[in-house]
């Protein structure tokens, strides 16, 4: 089970990587932190039909650190809501997939997001829909750290906890690193468990790339049944490329070269002759063994 | 039994358009048992009160959070419904790029109702009285922008946004407003509402300034000047043909919106005239300046928002029209 997550995620990451490469931009270091939640999400949480993507009792997910969706669309192109041919199109002009996650370009893509704080909100009146209609269908989101920093999550943190909207899980990707710095050094969060607590969630603190302790976070957030559940998930920004790791700088301000995505793809235990298989805003030829 | 000590609503009295939109929810709600309404912490001031009490069910308390409360209409919305989300027009600003991101670019059927727009909520001073929504809500991509001009016309503006699927800013208004039509008016989106005919300029308004242009038209009138008077309660979409036929027939207008003149309902007319039927044209506004505390007549006096402003405006277009034409 666990080795299966293991090679969807190398495969993840090294569709996301090839991505923003071909791209020119993008976020490589919080695509890469995320990624094995999405992969949990995708392939063992959530239920949804890849085939009919508007089901109204699907399960939501909302990345609401949209910056990251490169990793969002390599995920949901491994489990069938994206044809890989899509994925040369990242970032390109009178292209499906956006530089960040919109809902009227990408089928599976819930809300748009990447203004942080908006897709926590989202998920937040989501959930109360979902409620309110007497849906029995679960609302996902991914916030980053540094997102909590907007003081728009506390508003919907407080919305959430006063309604008891149990059927919401939020995944804080839990990196330590945002735009410029360290947290701690832009404005530090800590302590990120007690504030969710004392805003009357119910908190999940587990390793971001353990998938055993990732389905036990999940676990409990399915057996709740009174409060709104945060899966507080540490993780490695530029998880799985040993030159990105815990690096502010590949959160999205470096272009990658060549060498970079040679050098990534061998770290993946990937040939770095894949790259040719994507060409420039066309098409993925050929899946990834 | 009525409590002598209980405490009043201010304005609750008169005939706003906050209750007129607070009553059609209300008188909506069984025709239409899909939607639900969210307010930040003042349904005694948007008029909401009168749903939240009649369908405690359909109305959802959001706290004094508008960003959040905007971004999850677009969230409650995406499960099948249509959302109204109240509070003041200056909250609007506050929460206009969660209107912008989750509910226009994210085409979410959310009905965003505003109160308390421009000078005529009085004495709350310049904090409160928005002069800047119609201008900000109209430039965000996929927007339908309205303001009613009286109760009634309120009530019918409300089901009509409410018909249609997509998103809508719309102002009401805090303080009691003049009737000016009678059970017999329709409501279209997107319409022009021609309410006085006249060859001599065409006089736009749109909300509370509707009734002084219709008493501006009359005092014109007394000396000679046939004004044609239209409502423009949809400021987007614009009627452009029937301002591009105004501006044939009559060859001069006068904008008058209880809001800045940079960006409202002057700056749309001036759009569609430049770009299709140039002619002169004068705008009545605030100009490009901050309120103050007072009751709404006196501010409408001190910041040139009254029928004699109009009238001078409408003297001053003619003048130019004739001096164009020599």
């Amino acid at each position: 089970m666990t080795k299966e997550l293991e090679g969807l995620a190398r495969k993840a990451r090294i569709y996301a990587l090839t991505m923003i490469y071909h791209a020119g931009s993008g976020h490589p270091g919080g695509a890469l932190s995320a990624m094995d939640l999405l992969c949990h999400l995708y392939f063992r949480e959530m239920d949804y039909d890849p085939a009919d993507p508007g089901r109204p009792d699907r399960d939501r997910f909302i990345l609401s650190k949209g910056h990251a969706c490169a990793g969002q669309y390599a995920v949901g192109c491994l489990a069938g809501c994206l044809p890989l041919a899509e994925l040369g199109g990242f970032r390109k002009l009178g292209r499906k997939l956006q530089g960040h996650p919109h809902v009227g370009a990408t089928p599976f893509v819930e809300t748009s997001t990447g203004s942080l704080g908006q897709g926590f909100s989202v998920a937040v009146g989501t959930a109360l829909g979902l409620r309110h209609r007497k849906i029995e269908a679960r609302t996902y989101a991914m916030i980053g750290d540094g997102e909590i920093q907007e003081g728009e999550i506390w508003e919907g943190a407080m919305f959430a906890a006063h309604h008891r909207l149990h059927r919401l899980c939020v995944v804080l990707d839990y990196n330590k690193l945002q735009s410029d710095d360290l947290n701690r050094n832009i404005m530090g969060v800590e302590p990120v468990a007690n504030k969710f607590r004392a805003f009357g969630w119910r908190v999940e603190e587990i390793d971001g790339h353990q998938f055993d302790a990732i389905e036990g976070a999940f676990g409990g957030f399915n057996r709740e049944t009174g409060r709104p559940t945060l899966i507080l998930a540490h993780t490695t920004k530029g998880k799985g490329v040993h030159y990105m790791e815990d690096r502010p700088h590949w959160h999205g301000s470096v272009k990658m070269t060549e060498d970079n995505l040679r050098q990534a793809l061998t770290d993946l235990n990937c040939n770095p002759e894949t790259i040719g298989k994507c060409r420039d805003g066309t098409i993925w030829e050929e899946s990834l063994d | 039994m009525t409590d002598a000590n209980a405490p009043q609503l201010i304005g609750m009295a008169g005939d706003s358009l906050r209750e007129a939109f607070g009553k059609a929810l209300v008188s909506l709600a069984d025709q239409y048992p899909d939607f639900v309404v969210l307010d930040a912490d003042i349904a005694g001031g948007t008029g909401t009160h009168h749903f939240r009490k009649a369908r405690p069910d359909r109305f959802y308390q959001c706290g004094i959070a508008e960003q959040n409360m905007m971004a999850m209409a677009g969230g409650m919305a995406s499960t099948g419904m249509p959302v109204f989300v109240t509070t003041f027009a200056v909250f609007c600003l506050r929460a206009l790029e969660q209107a912008r991101l989750s509910i226009a670019y994210a085409d979410r059927n959310v009905k965003i109702v505003a109160s308390h727009p421009g000078l005529e909520v009085g004495p709350d001073g310049a904090s409160a009285q928005c002069l800047e929504d119609l201008a900000a809500y109209r430039a965000v991509p996929g927007m339908t922008v309205v303001s009613p001009a009286d109760p009634h016309e309120m009530a019918l503006a409300t089901e009509a946004v409410l018909r249609y699927n997509g998103p809508v800013y719309m102002r009401s208004g805090r303080s009691p407003a003049e009737r000016i039509y009678d059970a017999s008016h329709t409501f279209e989106l997107g319409k022009a509402h021609i309410l006085r005919s006249g060859n001599d300029v065409t006089l736009v308004a749109c909300g509370s300034m509707v009734s002084r242009v219709l008493a501006a038209a009359r005092t014109l009138a007394a000396s000679g000047i046939q004004a044609r008077v239209v409502n423009l309660a949809t400021l987007k979409p614009v009627d452009r043909e029937a301002l591009v036929t105004c501006a044939r027939e009559t060859g001069c207008f006068v904008t008058a919106e209880d809001h800045n003149i940079h960006g409202g309902l002057g700056s749309v007319v001036a759009e569609v005239l430049a770009q299709h039927a140039p002619c002169p044209l004068e705008m009545v506004g605030v100009r490009d300046t901050f309120g103050e505390s007072g009751e709404p007549d006196e501010l409408r006096v001190k910041y040139g928002l009254t029928p004699e402003a109009v009238v001078a405006a409408a003297n001053k277009v003619i003048a130019r029209k004739r001096e164009a034409a020599s």
